[in-house]
């Protein structure tokens, strides 16, 4: 399972929204499955069907994570035409294990739809989204 | 002697340390060392004609050897190497 508060799973939707009609992807980072932080990512593939965050940027998030004493809790990321599905992409390029994906379909961009997996050895699991109506309590 | 920061993926190869030593003066040379002392994760980082991979990315202290000399680049001891691998996927099956 995989915890967030509204306020950050509204910003995930946001993003993935601003990006639109290319994909959005993103780092969430927080504690034993809890979201207290999200980090949107510059794409640098800035496609429709593909995302690559930006390596500069990834590795100062990285740090500032470690800094603030945050794990890697998920990473998410826009299907702009597809349900929010792992693709075969999605399962060989999936190198965090440990880690939550969120899939943001925008499929019907009035009405987005989330899903959640855990991915290991290219086969997935789907988990539960808890989406607390809190505030913020992060950092 | 560098400091070598393990992602965590890779971690279940260097018994779940995060931080390990290693030597070499290229990061080629790093790579081979850490194989000999946790086998298996060469093949992590490098593909099967012993190049790093598209998307595991390489920091020597802030800087990404793409931008250096790529796995010939040379560290000397004190640096903090780091692996990172990459966030990427996508809906597209192609």
């Amino acid at each position: 399972m995989i915890t967030l508060g509204f306020p950050y799973f509204e910003e995930v939707i946001e993003h993935s929204k601003r990006e639109y009609p290319n994909e959005a992807c993103g780092i969430l980072a927080g504690k034993n499955g809890q979201v207290k932080k999200v980090y949107p990512m510059t794409n640098i593939e800035k496609s429709p069907l593909t995302y690559l965050a930006d390596p500069r940027e990834q590795f100062k998030v990285i740090k500032e994570m470690r800094k603030l004493g945050l794990e890697l809790v998920g990473i998410y990321h826009s299907h702009p035409e597809s349900e929010p599905y792992p693709s075969k992409r999605d399962l060989e390029m999936a190198f965090y294990p440990e880690a939550i994906y969120l899939i943001i379909s925008l499929k019907d961009i009035k009405k987005p739809k989330v899903k959640a997996f855990r991915i290991k050895d290219s086969q997935f699991e789907e988990v539960k989204i808890k989406v607390n109506k809190e505030v913020k309590n992060g950092y | 002697m560098v400091k070598v920061r393990i992602p965590s993926p890779l971690q279940k190869l260097t018994d779940n340390q995060v931080l390990v030593t290693g030597k070499g003066g290229t990061i080629k040379e790093l790579i081979d060392d850490l194989e000999r002392q946790f086998p298996g994760i060469k093949g992590r980082i490098c593909d099967e004609d012993g190049h790093i991979r598209r998307f595991v990315n390489i920091y020597i202290n802030e800087e990404d050897i793409r931008f250096l000399n790529g796995e010939e680049t040379a560290i000397k001891s004190g640096d903090e190497i780091s692996i990172i691998p990459a966030i990427a996927g996508g809906e597209t099956d192609v």
